[in-house]
Formats: C-alpha cells, sequence, structure tokens
C-alpha cells in the first residue's frame, strides 16, 4: 500500500483586500492523521483548507502537499492530482440535481463507466438511500450536510478536508458522520484536515490538534496533550472554555 | 399566409439562435469573470436589453443603406437585414438575463465542486446547468421582444411580399388596408407561434430539472 500523503506549509500567509486573515509561520501535517484545526470563528479556518485544498494560492508562503513522491503545490499539481483531495464545505453547496446526482458528481467528471454501485453505497453510508431521487434542495441541513459528506467520500480521496461537518448538527446525525470519518481514514493510506468549532469532537476524533485564533497559529500538539497540558496560555483558556468568543 | 408564417419563424429563430451562441457564453463570462470596467459592460447590457427597436433599426437601415458602410453587400430589404436588426435586439436580452442568474447561483458552487475535482470548465458547464431556469426566462424573453417586434423589421426589410413580409407586417399592412378577418387570422397565428414556442422551452426547463 502506497504512503499517505502529508502537507508541509512555510510561512503561509493569506490576506484579502489587503488584510491578512490567516498567518503560520511552519505547519506539518502528518502522513495518516486527523489533524483537528478549532478556533473561534472568523480564526481563518475555512481559509486554511481552501489553501490545503489548492483552491486558491496563499499570498505568501509555500503549501508543498506530499503525494506518492510528489511534491506539489496548487500551481503544479495536475487535475488527477488534485483529484485525489476532496473538500467538504462548511456549508452544503448541493446542485439543484436529486440527491443520487450530487453523489455521482465527483465520479462523473472523472469520466468512466458505470458507478452505481459506490453511489448506493454511499448512500446507504450516510443513510440516505430512501431520498436518492429526492431534490437535493427539498432536504433538511442534516440531510444536506449527510449527502455532501458522501460526495466526497464516494471519491475515496486520499487527502479529505472538511469544514466543520457537524456544526447544527443533532446528536444522532453527529455521531453517524464522526464514524464516517473515522471508517475512511482507517482505510489507510488518507489524511485528514477536521475543522471544528468543537473542541469535543476535535477530542474525540483528531490525532493532533492545531489551535487559530485571529488568523494566527497559537499551538499544535498531539491531541491529548493539547487538552491535558497545553503549553500556550491561550490554548489552556480556549480548552478550558474561558477564551470568550 | 403559411408563406408569411414561416419566414416569421425562420427570421426570429434564425436570429435566436445566433443570440443564444453570443449572449449565453458573454453573459456568463460577465457573471463570472473578474476584470475592470464590469460594472459599466455590465450597465452597458441592461440599456441594451431595453434598446427601442426602430432606432436599432434605423441604426441597421443606416448601416446597410446605399451609402452606408456596408452598402457594398446589399443587405437593405432582404431577411439577412433583419435577422441583424433582431439579433441586436435578442442579444442583450438573452445576455442580461443570462449575467443575472450566473451571478445569483451559489458563490461556494464553483470552488465547492473544484475541490470534488472538476476541472474548470466542468466546474462552468455545472454552473450554467445550475441557471438553466433563468437562461430559459432569457431566451424566451428574446424570443418574445423579436417575433412580435414591427418597427425595426419594417424599417431594415421593407416588407416587400413573397421577401420580407412577415407576420407582424402583414399585419399592419391588412389593417391599413381594412382587411381586417386575414390581420386578424395573421395575428391569430403569431399569438399561437409565440405560444407554441414558450410551452417547447418551459418544456425543457422542467425537464432538465433533475436529471437522472
Ligand atoms: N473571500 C474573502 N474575502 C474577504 N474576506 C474573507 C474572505 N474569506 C474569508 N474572509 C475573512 O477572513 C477571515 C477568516 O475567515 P474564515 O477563514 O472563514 O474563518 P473561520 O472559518 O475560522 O470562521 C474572516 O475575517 C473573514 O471575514
Ligand atoms: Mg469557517
Amino acid at each position: 500500500m502506497t504512503a499517505a500523503p502529508f502537507y508541509d506549509l512555510h510561512h503561509v500567509q493569506q490576506s484579502y483586500n489587503g488584510r491578512i486573515v490567516l498567518r503560520i509561520p511552519e505547519l506539518r501535517v502528518e502522513p495518516g492523521e486527523i489533524l483537528g484545526v478549532v478556533g473561534p470563528s472568523g480564526a481563518g479556518k475555512s481559509t486554511l483548507l481552501r489553501l490545503l485544498a489548492f483552491l486558491e494560492q496563499p499570498a505568501r508562503g509555500t503549501i508543498m502537499l506530499h503525494l506518492d513522491d510528489h511534491a506539489l503545490t496548487a500551481e503544479t499539481a495536475t487535475t488527477d492530482q488534485r483529484r485525489q483531495m476532496a473538500m467538504v464545505f462548511q456549508r452544503p453547496a448541493l446542485l439543484r440535481r436529486s440527491v443520487r446526482a450530487n453523489v455521482a458528481y465527483g465520479l462523473r467528471v472523472r469520466g468512466g463507466r458505470d458507478h452505481r454501485e459506490q453511489i448506493e453505497a454511499a448512500l446507504r453510508q450516510v443513510k440516505l438511500d430512501h431520498l436518492a431521487a429526492a431534490d437535493a434542495h427539498t432536504l433538511s441541513g442534516g440531510e444536506a450536510q449527510r449527502v455532501a459528506l458522501a460526495r466526497a467520500l464516494v471519491l475515496q480521496p486520499r487527502v479529505l478536508l472538511l469544514d466543520e461537518p457537524t456544526a447544527n448538527l443533532d446528536p444522532y446525525n453527529v455521531r453517524l458522520i464522526e464514524s464516517l470519518i473515522q471508517q475512511h481514514l482507517a482505510a489507510g493510506n488518507t489524511t485528514i484536515i477536521l475543522v471544528t468549532h468543537n473542541i469535543f469532537q476535535a477530542q474525540r476524533l483528531a490525532t493532533r490538534v492545531a489551535l487559530l485564533l485571529d488568523g494566527e497559529l497559537v499551538e499544535t500538539a498531539p491531541a491529548p496533550a493539547f487538552f491535558q497540558s497545553p503549553t500556550d496560555a491561550r490554548t489552556a483558556a480556549f480548552v478550558s472554555g474561558e477564551l470568550v468568543y | 399566409m403559411v408563406e408569411i408564417a414561416l419566414r416569421s419563424l425562420q427570421v426570429t429563430v434564425s436570429a435566436l439562435a445566433i443570440s443564444i451562441v453570443i449572449g449565453i457564453p458573454l453573459g456568463a463570462w460577465l457573471a463570472l469573470g473578474h476584470f475592470s470596467g464590469k460594472k459599466l459592460v455590465t450597465a452597458l447590457v441592461y440599456t441594451g436589453m431595453g434598446l427601442p427597436p426602430v432606432v436599432v433599426g434605423l441604426g441597421v437601415f443606416l448601416v446597410f443603406s446605399r451609402s452606408g458602410p456596408l452598402g457594398d453587400w446589399g443587405w437593405l430589404f432582404t431577411s439577412a437585414a433583419m435577422v441583424v436588426a433582431q439579433v441586436i435586439i435578442a442579444t442583450p436580452l438573452v445576455m442580461g438575463v443570462t449575467m443575472s442568474s450566473v451571478a445569483g447561483i451559489n458563490p461556494d458552487l464553483r470552488p465547492q465542486l473544484r475541490a470534488l475535482g472538476a476541472t474548470p470548465w466542468q466546474a462552468t458547464w455545472a454552473q450554467l446547468i445550475e441557471a438553466r431556469n433563468g437562461i430559459i426566462v432569457g431566451i424566451v424573453a428574446g424570443f418574445g421582444s423579436i417575433i412580435s417586434e414591427v418597427g425595426a423589421v419594417m424599417l431594415v426589410g421593407g416588407n416587400i411580399a413573397g421577401r420580407t413580409r412577415v407576420l407582424t407586417t402583414a399585419i399592419v399592412l391588412e389593417t391599413r388596408q381594412g382587411n381586417f378577418d386575414i390581420a386578424l387570422a395573421l395575428g391569430i397565428i403569431l399569438l399561437l407561434l409565440s405560444f407554441a414556442a414558450n410551452s417547447a422551452l418551459i418544456v425543457l426547463q422542467t425537464r432538465t430539472g433533475v436529471p437522472r
């Protein structure tokens, strides 16, 4: 089996309209881990994910994805290489088509034959097989989020970038999605970055956790250390819930 | 009468086809692209949506008149000139409505589709499909504006029997001559054509609703 991909970030900075919203001197995402990224709203978590997904380029610095002995950037990654990655956006941007067509989208753009089996399996995984023919825009929030996750999982991406996949969901759906994330990682050669504002979710799922505050990377540590013995006072405050946001 | 109806349809469908080929890609590009002067171009397109047809007819007349820049083409008082006038009337409508409906779709959709492996072209295509209802409204509006148009085609076509006489100009003529029954019959044909075309487009709209 091929090794899991990993990222190296150096002196990364992103700014919009002249305002710096993200500053990451160094960050390494280890092969095969779930890196949890936590932080209050507006901290730059989604911006970091878009950069990691190669959807935009940093204003400064380098983001290198190491994938099967290739070192890739947003500029150099080919379509085939990009297709090893998938990101699920914070708000599910579903197509005005059936649930099944949404789940099929990533497979269809990749071309090729009949994907029915995979699609049905993915729909069963997120417990939406009974809604396969429904118009995606008639779904509830939780159902839409599960479709958004299914259309990424069905691609079996080597890099999975998740932006608050369980925000605003009921406990049943949270558990379901968390177990799917863990199953995906168990497949082996996969690396996951999970953005969440829920520190308990980070504690349950992540191997390591990074805290972003105001666009700044405050601390990155293995999950147990992050929660039990944080080195930065702001991490301690965030973990204990004292940090008001 | 059948001959006049067919000519109407032929001129209008040709003009609409050209307007679609020009208007949809340009409208989508205006909606999705980032360039300086976008606001100005947008304002110009919206102005174009309300161009008085007679003024368009006058412009086309002058361009194709014997002493005009394209006078040598000999297009004045032919159906080609009528098509040109109708293209100028319909294209801003198709373009403007395409632009606003493409601009109205979820801005996250494109990057989300890219993040699922779509190439830029595949993402653009999906965005157009997403905006299809609006685009069809634009096509309907374009069709309606030119099938029923009389001033411009009268000016540049000349209402020549057997050559450039279309339904609207024939109605004007027959009414003036007091042949109200013929005028009315032509009017009903015009309405039926318009109804049939719009129905076809509406079927298209619902048909593409939920593919697969
Ligand atoms: N496309 C954009 N244009 C301008 N500002 C943006 C854009 N995207 C994000 N921002 C700003 O960057 C900051 C970080 O946003 P984001 O990465 O979405 O934070 P988070 O996901 O942690 O809530 C916010 O202040 C936000 O307003
Ligand atoms: Mg966010």
